[in-house]
């Protein structure tokens, strides 16, 4: 008997305990699966307000420097627009690749070389005007993208090599490239020497929407990838391959789908994206080549993807909301003089919390009442 | 060609490798027990910038040494707590993980930039000028220097020699196994995950305080992907890292050189060669197929779970 005691106690207090469940979801959670993103930014807001605490800020005026401030007027909110475009168009191609399994981190390049191809072309037209020259840049910028976009792909496909290094070694050889241009063959020949090209001609621009704003037409290329990849996504046969070889690469190979085209496919696709979203920033806002055409659009759109959950409408939302960090690190630094490479911390603590928040996606926790 | 002329070359080549052979190997540990870790650069960088910023503020060299491998420790347990116990996507993690090394580096570095570095002591100085064409490449280096030299036939007596070695590599070829076997897999991999930090940490303050003594901004400048390239480059061999590392150190080298001696291509070219170099290599070593799935650990970058 008293021996029992000491025994049954400590059952008691070990079933107690275990207050706490983790259990295993049989199917990953549908709700949660948008909700995670709202999770992951306010848990990066909540990081955000700690690191500007560190940093001698105070949180909550740092904060709405941050993401307040440089949207509430009108000029604030194009900006975001601006931002967001190349982000949303690029997340939108990134998604092809994810969606099936192929890890294409070199966005950044292919919208340089997009910007390179369409750059070359609209230096040709400098000193002439007419309608068809904008169409041929625009077009000139998403086959240099796909070009681009191509070697990772073939290199894959036929030579098994890793997308992932081959992807990302090209964005440096493209931005050598860019900075060879602009300061040698290509470089105005009335620029003092100043690393940058001549300004395009006006019909080699993209239309503004509204006088005064820098917000231009290139945000219907994006809504155009939005409406059209959403279709692809949801509506055609292969988008249904896509989403079996991101889930099993074997399964899609049992059903005999056709891995390598497939996989060649989603990189142009992804490339022809990234080139445009390269035509949008020097036919829009820059007006002609330089060497900082791109502050990393190309890998900050991966996240954008991630947190959009590789859905088209999801991207549109998360790129809206990633636009802002470039924006509040702009104001943050002149207003506050936080550094501007706060946005770029907050990108990867989104990217962080967004992948560990995905944990509930696979896993319950249960709160078990005690068992008395 | 003056001799010593070539002993020069050859150790400023040496000297450029180091950084590469350090983040390869503790990389090559990692990908071993089953990790695909895409941080290297982030850790680098973090690196970097510990070293530099340690260095200034506390005067001490060994502080800082050790400070950067404790800073690449730290943040390879965010990227250890996610893929591990939070059974994170490697690919995406490590992503995450170089994304917000550069931007932190950038913002504690702020206060950094252009601040000289220190003299960093070296070993034998003495003998440099005693024997011609070998002294140069034998004495006169970091500590850092003949650590890195000797890291790559460390690690493969590690592997092959010693029974952790031996877990290991079970943990990444066959986790499920190792587990049954008793092997704490997560414990094992979280281990790898945090040498590989430090190394990266490493290799960092290796640019910052010894190669290059002083802080830019994304200094690393794709160091960390192309040590990443060397693994698969190695078939994770780990006496394959020195060889490839030479290699791409050569290859950085050789611009200075054909710039000063006034060969005309254009200095993006040159600059470009590692980056290119590093596709064709990758090209060549993975078409063989079969070569390519016996040398790679078998679970490399996928989440191991086990039901408890």
């Amino acid at each position: 008997m008293l021996m029992k005691l000491p025994l049954k106690n400590l059952e008691c207090l070990w079933e107690e305990e275990k207050l706490i469940k983790i259990v295993k979801r049989d199917q990953p959670s549908r709700a949660i699966f948008f909700l995670t993103p709202v999770l992951a930014i306010f848990l990066t807001l909540v990081s955000g307000g700690l690191i500007f605490y560190i940093l001698g800020f105070k949180p909550f005026e740092a904060l709405k420097f941050f993401f307040i401030v440089p949207i509430a007027d009108m000029y604030g909110f194009s900006e975001l627009l601006l931002k967001a475009t190349p982000l949303c168009l690029i997340a939108i191609g990134l998604s092809f690749c994810f969606k099936s399994n192929n890890w294409n981190i070199g966005a950044e390049g292919q919208l340089t070389f997009g910007a390179i191809v369409s750059g070359g072309i609209a230096l040709l037209f400098y000193d002439q005007e007419g309608f068809y020259i904008l169409p041929i840049v625009i077009l000139a910028g998403a086959i240099g993208g796909m070009l681009y976009a191509s070697i990772p792909a073939i290199l894959k496909t036929y030579f098994n090599t890793n997308e992932i290094l081959v992807s990302l070694m090209l964005v440096y050889v493209s931005k050598l490239i860019l900075d060879y241009l602009v300061v040698g063959p290509w470089s105005n020949p009335e620029g003092f020497n100043f690393p940058e090209t001549r300004q395009f001609s006006d019909s080699a621009r993209l239309p503004l929407l509204v006088e005064g704003l820098r917000i231009h037409a290139g945000i219907f290329l994006a809504l155009a990838a939005v409406v059209i990849s959403w279709f692809i996504f949801y509506k055609t046969y292969l988008g249904f391959q896509m989403k079996v070889s991101g889930f099993s690469l074997k399964t899609a190979k049992y059903a005999g789908y056709k891995g390598k085209k497939m996989i060649i496919l989603v990189f142009l696709i992804s490339g022809a994206c990234a080139g445009l979203a390269g035509v949008g920033e020097i036919t829009g806002p820059i007006g002609q080549l330089h060497r900082e055409i791109s502050p990393d659009y190309g890998f900050t759109a991966i996240i954008v993807a991630f947190l959009g959950r590789l859905n088209p409408v999801g991207i549109i939302f998360a790129s809206l909301v990633v636009a802002i960090t470039y924006l509040g690190a702009e104001t943050a630094q002149i207003f506050m003089q936080i550094p501007k490479y706060t946005g770029q911390v907050f990108q990867g603590m989104i990217l962080f919390f967004l992948l560990a928040s995905d944990y509930l996606l696979f896993f319950k926790i249960k709160f078990i009442g005690s068992k008395k | 060609m003056d001799i010593n002329f070539v002993g020069l070359i050859i150790t400023s080549i040496m000297a450029s490798a180091v950084p590469l052979i350090l983040a390869s190997c503790g990389e090559l540990i990692t990908e071993r027990s089953g990790v695909l870790n895409l941080g290297v650069e982030g850790m680098m960088i973090i690196g970097a910038i510990s070293g530099f910023a340690i260095m200034t503020v506390t005067g001490s060299l060994i502080l800082a040494v050790l400070g950067a491998m404790l800073a690449g420790v730290l943040i390879s347990t965010i990227f250890a707590f996610l893929t591990q116990t939070l059974i994170t996507n490697h690919v995406a993690t490590g992503l995450a993980l170089t994304i917000f090394g550069i931007g932190i580096s950038a913002m504690i570095g702020k206060n950094f930039v252009g601040i000289p570095g220190k003299e960093f002591p070296v070993l034998f100085g003495s003998l440099k000028d005693a024997i011609p064409f070998l002294s140069p490449i034998l004495f006169g280096h970091s500590i850092v220097f003949y650590f890195a030299f000797a890291l790559p036939f460390l690690t493969n007596y590690f592997l092959k020699k010693t029974k952790i070695g031996l877990i290991l590599r079970a943990v990444g070829d066959s986790p499920d196994s190792a587990s049954n076997q008793g092997i704490n897999v997560r414990l094992v991999r979280y281990l790898c995950i945090l040498y590989g930090g430090a190394m990266c940490g490493l290799a960092g303050a290796y640019l910052s305080m010894i190669y290059t003594p002083q802080w830019i901004e994304n200094m690393t400048g794709g160091r960390g992907w192309i040590a990443l390239a060397l693994v698969v480059f190695s078939t994770w061999n780990p006496i394959k890292i020195l060889i490839g590392a030479m290699i791409f150190g050569g290859l950085t080298i050789i611009q200075f050189h054909m710039q000063a001696i006034g060969v005309r291509i254009p200095v993006q070219f040159l600059t470009a060669l590692p980056y290119i170099v590093t596709i064709i290599v990758l090209v060549v070593i993975s078409r063989d197929s079969r070569k390519i799935r016996l040398s790679t650990p078998s679970s490399l970058g996928k989440s191991f779970y086990k039901d408890n």
